[in-house]
């Protein structure tokens, strides 16, 4: 498990090391709304398994704004990149981020009651710590139009308080 | 003399209290960009807080000590009216980064 975690940590780190420092590792416009939008179609998922399985009250009051705050905020990104008349591109982050995610909701799938809430909400610190990194080291310091940078960056104001918000909720599950 | 000193008293407070109710304010606090603004308030008992959600995601003015919990959905207001004094901090549930403060004197 931890492996896994750290594997896609790793999609996320890699892009995030690769980042500014060199022009070639720099991600694009399409593929940063790519790889945001990625990110957070795996939370959403994540959330919709937490849902089926949990009977815990704030695991699933956490999970339900997970699905509204994500499909909101690519509500937003859909919108702006229609108006730019950008076409997301897919890329090698967005696909190992997608295969990790797989691979972490069928060994969630694996674990039930007080098992699953913890290990879902240990994962949701973890992943929402690897993408604010990837937001404000690589996504947001790439960007160059300044209205996919402005709502990246109200994004990852949003994650940064669903990072703290799972923290509480995995010290209450303690 | 000490009837004619009450008088003006009695008046004065009266005067006292119809200006104390008339100062009653509404204070707007803007939930924008994941921040409350302003972040820390003063306001007098009676006075209203009016949350307005900016934002695209929803946001609650949660208090710690447990006196109110306001839901926002996007693009809303929520109003309370300020009850009794004291100093109350506040936070988003679903963000906890966003925090204020309201302090009420009487």
């Amino acid at each position: 498990m931890f492996i896994r975690v750290a594997g896609m940590a790793g999609a996320l780190a890699a892009l995030v090391f690769a980042g500014p420092a060199s022009a070639q590792g720099k991600p694009t416009d399409p593929q940063i709304a790519h790889i945001a939008y990625t990110a957070g179609q795996i939370d959403i998922e994540a959330a919709e398994q937490a849902l089926k399985k949990s009977k815990n009250k704030e695991v699933i009051a956490f999970a339900q704004n997970m699905v509204s705050d994500h499909k909101a905020v690519n509500e937003k990104a859909l919108a702006l990149v229609k108006k730019l008349k950008v076409t997301p591109e897919d890329n090698d982050t967005s696909k190992s981020l997608s295969q990790q995610a797989a691979q972490k909701r069928a060994e969630l799938g694996k674990l039930s009651g007080s098992a699953f809430d913890k290990a879902y909400v240990d994962n949701e610190v973890a992943y929402h710590k690897t993408v604010n990194g990837a937001l404000e080291n690589t996504l947001i310091p790439s960007a160059t139009n300044p209205e996919l940078k402005d709502l990246l960056s109200t994004g990852l104001k949003i994650f940064q308080g669903h990072e703290q918000h799972a923290e509480h909720v995995a010290a209450a599950l303690k | 003399m000490r009837r004619a000193f009450a008088g003006p008293t009695f008046g004065a407070l009266l005067l006292a209290l119809a200006a104390s109710s008339a100062r009653a304010e509404v204070i707007e606090i803007k939930a924008e960009k994941l921040a409350f603004a302003p972040a820390q308030i003063a306001a007098h008992v009676g006075d209203t807080i009016v949350w307005v959600n900016a934002d695209f995601v929803a946001h609650t003015a949660t208090a710690r000590n447990g006196a109110w919990d306001m839901m926002m959905p996007p693009n809303t207001k929520k109003e309370l009216v300020l009850k009794s004094a004291g100093t109350v901090d506040y936070y988003c549930k679903f963000h906890p980064n966003m925090i204020g403060k309201i302090t009420v004197t009487e």
